[in-house]
Formats: C-alpha cells, sequence, structure tokens
C-alpha cells in the first residue's frame, strides 16, 4: 500500500498503458453559488476530483443523491462550466472551449437523461425528436437526416413506422429507446447515461441495459454511467468510482471493488443492498443519519460524520463502544442544530428571553446518554459542552468537542493509497500503516 | 420480518388472521374503455406477519392497498361480490365516517414520496398532532408529549425541537420517519407501506427496512409491504403474493417463492435482476410488456409473453392451485400446476376450480 504523492490516476495509466484514454478529469470542481461577493458558502457540489475514462470503456458513478454525481456527468459535458480544474477530451481541454467551438465539440459527447417522461417534448414527433439534433448541427441534407432517423429507430429497437407518432403512445422503455437514439444521431464517441433505467420496472431494465451494451460494440461507444442502483452498475461497468459529498471515495475495478470493498463507506454502501435472496446471510452496516450539506461539508474527510470506523484519538481507544457512539451522536446534535435556520419567531423568543432553541440542552444529554456509563474524562467534556451552550455559545462547545475528541479523519483531509495490484484506489485515513485497515476494523464491530 | 425466514404461521395454528381480502375487483370505469386494474385477488395477513406484494407497475399493488383503505374514488369501484374483512368486520360497503374509524386506529397507510404526504405549509409537530387530536382526542401539552414520544419511537434525535420545524428542513429519510411516526400516532395494528422506500438511497432505505422490523416487533404490527424491488421483498416479508396484470399469479412463503418460483413469470422476474448470473454478457429479459388489462380473462394473462405456453394457455384462465397436491400454502395460478398431475389433468382441475367460483358468485 503506497501512499501516491500524485492524483490517483496516474498509478493506474503506468499498469495499464495500452488503453487509450479518451477523457481526463484533473481536480476538477463546481461550486455553486459562489458567484458574487455578497452569496452564501457555495454549495460544493463537485470538490476535486480526478480520473481518467478510457476509449471503449463502461465507468460507472455511483453514489447517494445529492453526492454530485450528475453535476459531474453534466460538468463532463459542458452542460455546466466546472469552476476549476481541467478536463482533456482526446486532449483538448473543453473547460475553456466557447461558442462554435463548443457546438462542434458537442457532437462528441452526448447525453442519455434519467426520467423519459420528462426529458421528450410532448408536442413533437419521435422523428422529429431524433432529427433535431441533426438539424440543429447542421448535418448533411434533409434526405439524409430522414435516412438517418429511420436507421436509428432500427438501431434501437423501435420500427420506421413509429417515426409518426407522439412520445405518450409510448411505454416508459420505449421512451427511453427514443432517448438514446437522440443521444446516438450525432455519432457521439462518449455518452454520459444519467440513470439510464432508475425509472423503468425490472424487466424493461433488461432490455434497455441489453441494448446499451450492443451498441457500446457496435458503435465503439465509451460510457459513463451514473447510477444508484449498484446491481446496474456492477453488470455494465468496468470500472466504478464511488463518489461521496463531492469527492471520489474509491475507484476501481468492478467485480474486485464489489468483492473486496477496501474504503468504509464503499463497505457501508454495498452492505445496504438489499439481496434478492432470502436466505442471504450479510452483516449490515447501518449508517447512522444523512449525508452532511455540501454547502458546509466537514473539514478532514467527508464521510468522517458517518463513518463506522472513524479514528479514535490514542487516549479514547480503550472507551467502550456505546459511550463512544453516545459523544458521536451529541456532536451530531450540536451540528444539525447549528445547521438548522432560525425563524423569526424563534429569534424573537430568543431576544424576549423565553424559551430558546437551545435551552433543553439537559434534556439532550439524558437522552443521549441515559443508561450509558460515562467515564470521569469524558463527563467533564460533556458538562463543558452543557455549560457553554447553556450559556448561549453553541459554536464554542461544538468547537471544544471536537477539539477533545476529534482525531485525524475530523481535521486531515485523507490522501488516496493504492490498495490493489490493479491500481485501485481508495481515499481514507486507514490505509496508511500508524491505524488499522478499514476492513478488519468492520468486521470487529 | 427475520433475515431467515420462518415458516408461514399457517402450520401455526395459534395466529390469527387479521385482514382477509377474499376475490377483491376493483375495476375503473371511464368513458373511452374499463380498466380492470384488480381482477379477484385472495390473500390474508396474519397478526405481526409482513406480507410483501410484489409487481411491476401496473400489476394493480397500489389499487390493492388503496382498495383496502378505502381509497378508490370514482371512477373506480370495488366489485359488488369482493369482501374485505379486517378483524372480522367487512369493510367493502361501509360509509365514509365508518371508515374513518378504521383508518383511525385500525388500518394505517404510508405511501411511496413522503414530501408529497407532509404539508409543507405546517410544522411537522402541528400535523403530528392533528393526527392525535382527530383519532385520539389527546390535546395541549399531552398531545406535545404524545408527540414527541411518536417522532423518539422512530428514531428522531433532538425530537422536542424537531417539531417545531417544517418538513422541507428533514432530509428525505427523515420525512419518510415523520410518516411512519404520523402513522404510529392511532396505534394501529396494520400497516400498509406502499413503496416507503423507493425514493430514498440505501443506506437510508437500510435504515428505515431496520425501523419498521424494530416496530414490528416492539408493537406485534402485521405490514402489507408493497415494492417493487424482489431484494427489499426477500429482505423483509414473511409471505409473498407476486402480482401480474391485476391477478396474484404466485404466492407463498418468502423462502419458497425464491428458491423455488413456479410461475414462469416470478422465474422471469428474479432471472432478469442484474447480477443473478454473473457470467452472462446479456441479462435475461421478459419478451413483451405488461397489458393494461380491460377485459374479465378468459385465458392466462401472461401468455404472450409466457416462454412455457402451451395451447390450453390461450382457452383456460388458470385458478390459484396448490404448487403441490397435498401441501398447503405455495400457489400458482399456471396451469403447468400443480406438479402431480398429467398435463390435461392440471388443466381439467383449473377448468373446474373456475366453474365453481363463476357458479358461487352467481349464487350470491
Amino acid at each position: 500500500m503506497s501512499k501516491m504523492n500524485t492524483t490517483p490516476e496516474q498509478e493506474h495509466q503506468a499498469t495499464t498503458a495500452d488503453d487509450e484514454v479518451l477523457v481526463s478529469v484533473r481536480n476538477l470542481r463546481k461550486h455553486y453559488g459562489a458567484d458574487s461577493f455578497l452569496s452564501d458558502d457555495p454549495v460544493k457540489a463537485v470538490d476535486g476530483v480526478s480520473f481518467d475514462i478510457h476509449r471503449g470503456e463502461t465507468l460507472g458513478l455511483v453514489g447517494e443523491s445529492g453526492c454530485g454525481k450528475t453535476t459531474l456527468g453534466r460538468t463532463l459535458i459542458r452542460l455546466e462550466t466546472p469552476t476549476s480544474g481541467e478536463i482533456r477530451f482526446d486532449d483538448t481541454d473543453i473547460t475553456t472551449l466557447s461558442g462554435s467551438d463548443l457546438k462542434q465539440w458537442r457532437r462528441n459527447a452526448q447525453m442519455v437523461f434519467q426520467d423519459p417522461d420528462s426529458s421528450l417534448n410532448e408536442r413533437m414527433t419521435v422523428g422529429e425528436l431524433i432529427r433535431d439534433p441533426l438539424d440543429v448541427h447542421d448535418w448533411k441534407t434533409k434526405s439524409e437526416r430522414d435516412e438517418r432517423v429511420r436507421e436509428l429507430l432500427e438501431k434501437v429497437g423501435l420500427s420506421e413506422n413509429h417515426y409518426f407518432r407522439y412520445p405518450h403512445q409510448f411505454s416508459g422503455g420505449q421512451r427511453q429507446r427514443i432517448g438514446i437514439a437522440r443521444a446516438l444521431a450525432l455519432e457521439p464517441e462518449f455518452l454520459v447515461l444519467d440513470e439510464p433505467v432508475s425509472a423503468l420496472d425490472v424487466s424493461v431494465q433488461a432490455k434497455i441495459l441489453n441494448l446499451l451494451r450492443d451498441l457500446q460494440s457496435d458503435l465503439d461507444l465509451t460510457y459513463l454511467l451514473i447510477a444508484h442502483d449498484l446491481s446496474v452498475v456492477r453488470h455494465l461497468a468496468d470500472r466504478v468510482a464511488v463518489m461521496y459529498l463531492g469527492h471520489i471515495m474509491e475507484l476501481g475495478e468492478t467485480e474486485r471493488l464489489f468483492e473486496n470493498p477496501a474504503n468504509p463507506y464503499t463497505q457501508s454502501l454495498l452492505s445496504a443492498i438489499p439481496e434478492a435472496d432470502p436466505y442471504a446471510e450479510s452483516e449490515r452496516i447501518t449508517l447512522r443519519g444523512a449525508p452532511p450539506s455540501p454547502r458546509n461539508p466537514p473539514e478532514g474527510c467527508p464521510f468522517s460524520t458517518r463513518c463506522p470506523t472513524k479514528i479514535r484519538p490514542e487516549k479514547y481507544r480503550s472507551v467502550d463502544d456505546d459511550v463512544w457512539r453516545a459523544m458521536e451522536e451529541l456532536r451530531g446534535i450540536l451540528r444539525e442544530r447549528a445547521r438548522t435556520d432560525r425563524s423569526i419567531a424563534m429569534i424573537a423568543r430568543e431576544l424576549l428571553g423565553l424559551e430558546t432553541r437551545l435551552s433543553d440542552i439537559d434534556e439532550i444529554v439524558e437522552e443521549v446518554f441515559g443508561g450509558v456509563d460515562l467515564p470521569p474524562e469524558l463527563s467533564t467534556h460533556v458538562d463543558r459542552v452543557v455549560h457553554e451552550v447553556t450559556d448561549g455559545n453553541p459554536e464554542a462547545a461544538q468547537s471544544y468537542l471536537k477539539r477533545e475528541i476529534g482525531g485525524p479523519c475530523d481535521t486531515d483531509t485523507p490522501e488516496y493509497y493504492t490498495v490493489d495490484d490493479d491500481g485501485r484506489s481508495s481515499y481514507c485515513h486507514r490505509h496508511t500503516a500508524e491505524y488499522d485497515p478499514p476492513s478488519p476494523t468492520l468486521r470487529s464491530e | 420480518m427475520s433475515r431467515t425466514p420462518e415458516p408461514h404461521p399457517a402450520t401455526a395454528s395459534a395466529d390469527e388472521t387479521m385482514l382477509a381480502v377474499e376475490n377483491l375487483q376493483t375495476v375503473f370505469h371511464t368513458d373511452k374503455e374499463t380498466v380492470r386494474a384488480v381482477e379477484g385477488i385472495t390473500f390474508e395477513v396474519r397478526e405481526g406477519e409482513t406480507v410483501g406484494i410484489v409487481g411491476e407497475s401496473g400489476s394493480g399493488k397500489s389499487v390493492t392497498a388503496r382498495s383496502i383503505m378505502g381509497l378508490v374514488d370514482a371512477p373506480g369501484r370495488i366489485g359488488d361480490d369482493s369482501s374485505i374483512e379486517f378483524r372480522g368486520r367487512e369493510l367493502t360497503g361501509m360509509t365514509e365516517n365508518e371508515y374513518r374509524e378504521v383508518r383511525g386506529s385500525g388500518i394505517a397507510m404510508v405511501f411511496q414520496d413522503p414530501l408529497t404526504s407532509l404539508n409543507p405549509v405546517y410544522t411537522v409537530g402541528n400535523q403530528i398532532k392533528e393526527t392525535l387530536r382527530v383519532h385520539q382526542g389527546i390535546r395541549g401539552d399531552a398531545a406535545d408529549e404524545a408527540a414527541i414520544d411518536l417522532l423518539e419511537s422512530v428514531s428522531i434525535p433532538d425530537a422536542r425541537r424537531r417539531l417545531d420545524e417544517y418538513p422541507h428542513q428533514f432530509s428525505g429519510g427523515m420525512r419518510q420517519r415523520v410518516v411512519i411516526a404520523m402513522a404510529l400516532a392511532c396505534d394501529p395494528e396494520l400497516l400498509i407501506c406502499d413503496e416507503p422506500t423507493t425514493a430514498l438511497d440505501v443506506t437510508i432505505q437500510a435504515q428505515i427496512l431496520e425501523l419498521l422490523q424494530e416496530l414490528q416487533e416492539e408493537r406485534n404490527l402485521s405490514i402489507i409491504f408493497i415494492t417493487h424491488d424482489m431484494g427489499v421483498i426477500a429482505e423483509i416479508s414473511d409471505w409473498v403474493n407476486v402480482m401480474y396484470a391485476g391477478e396474484i399469479a404466485e404466492s407463498g412463503p418468502v423462502g419458497e417463492i425464491f428458491e423455488n418460483p413456479a410461475h414462469p413469470y416470478t422465474e422471469g422476474l428474479l432471472k432478469s435482476i442484474p447480477g443473478r448470473f454473473p457470467d452472462e454478457t446479456y441479462l435475461r429479459t421478459i419478451d413483451g410488456d405488461v397489458p393494461t388489462p380491460t377485459e374479465s380473462p378468459t385465458d392466462c394473462r401472461f401468455h404472450p409473453r409466457c416462454p412455457k405456453k402451451f395451447d390450453a394457455c390461450e382457452e383456460v384462465h388458470p385458478a390459484p392451485v396448490d404448487v403441490e397436491s397435498g401441501r398447503g400454502g405455495h400457489q400458482a395460478a399456471c396451469l403447468l400446476y400443480p406438479d402431480g398431475l398429467t398435463r390435461e389433468a392440471a388443466v381439467k382441475e383449473h377448468e373446474r376450480q373456475m366453474e365453481d367460483s363463476d357458479t358461487e358468485a352467481d349464487d350470491e
């Protein structure tokens, strides 16, 4: 397990030098709402990701909603302008393209959208819908365009006589086929598939996935497959990137990553999938809470607020798990409270000296630590927190707790570490020799 | 709801039937056509048991749930021969007021999208307290305390403060917990969950499934769980009904359904799940599409898509029969069964059963 000084991908490139890189992404960031000095903290949808997509491969991108996977996909084909970073497509830096250059380049990269019900214009016939991109790009002559549309209809498993029908006359699966035909119209090399089957039933889903696979080998396409359904990604993708809160947590060859996930987040995510086998004995890691807001991500590791294997400070390693969990829960509640906006009514109540939003801290402590045997050194911390909060300094309480019981995960950004001989990389402090690696730690809990 | 399924409570006679649905027909009459969304389904739910209903969109799962809750509005109608018995009380034909009482205390429902089942302009506390006031007459401070208890019972931390928050200030998983808390407000015996986790991420789905399992144990709840996700069904159900085009194609204990699927539809559905055959490049599919049933069936509704179809499938409407004759529990509505009989004898058996149920209906 070597620590990498460079981006996670460079190592991978070395091992698979014969693969040609089609899309290369470096330190890509996309922040929203950072455009004026009056605005709040920006939403850090994508916060520094680097990876390569090789020609002809399918890269899967998985993660929970709000982790930034759709933003990343849209940024890759310039539907969004990146805040910083570099995207090289066939050695052209597309982040700086504009005007007619951008339009010309767009032929190379297209997108299939998630919801086939809202991504097709109901007032256009299927033929017009598929011809639309050809018209926009002034592709050849009119009769050649019509010919092309008919060819595309057949290619995606529809028939020529669907040309004059309207989208509402089609089922969900067929509409997704129309969406795919439209994306293929200009013969792109690269397709971003944003949740292409998540709105479809299992049996229809299987047909669309088979179609995508056929098209890929017939037309030498390169895919970025965005999905939250991990079994879909496992079936179609050659490599998988796991995203959390704007970061790539783990990236590697699909089967190996699914068989033996290295990052604690990947482990938790995979263990949460219900298996279609009632006798399956899986040890589920149930994560607490929801991902934090990308407007205000945690310092250090993005997963630190929910991580089941978060590193404790040296002197608290022997503390009982239940006690430690309660301490973390108290931190979670303080964090949650800091996040909530105060309504005018609440501010007024505070000013009038009536009940304030933090007046019930004693009750919280009771709720969190009820039935837990708190060792004296932690007990003093809790008292201090109660004291600070009662004095109206919840921020001080938060930073006090962070200082006292926080570990490296709270303060330091992890590095990418190579975790197998195939160049898989994982973003976690536990891959250093100093700490126990993530997997055995998880199992022991 | 255990990870390793127990034998169906049918074997343990002590278990009481909580809900008995018999020959439920729900039909929607419109100017253009008549859609027979649910076509004569029969099943029951026992005390403390989780019955899963699985099927694709348009198979009639949600209409089944709404029919039980008495939420089918015009142009929908429940057939005259249908019977829904809850704790021995017949629900069909009840007046709106009588139904309200059942919804208040007996049966509660959790819908798919928590954002649309909560009112955005009222605080969460207001909405829970409204339920408590309407159904149990609890008001004032007592209502506050009861609401906090409910939020705590669905594991929402810092419950007192969260009462004053609006639904948009909750995350998706927390919202679904609020909806479950509201459903529990009336202390129901039967909880109908219509795709409660479909709009949620897997890690949040895992939290909600765990919560439902805990609640079931604590309160001895019966649950009807509707989903299209075979994985979720495998995890939480004791008993599974597979629906296709308004009918129950197959039903049985969860282990049987997944280990020995009998109906070709169930088999096809299970085989089309990605990852079932990791060595195959292509996913297995079921040809054709789910039909929208507009006529009473005179044939097997699955026959146009069935890989095992034979001539009789177009002429005889299959009745639910035991997969292995003489062994109760696992049933399939398919002419290939019962297993022990020859094909001709099996078809005869189905014809006889359908005639029986027809004459029964005529008698009434």
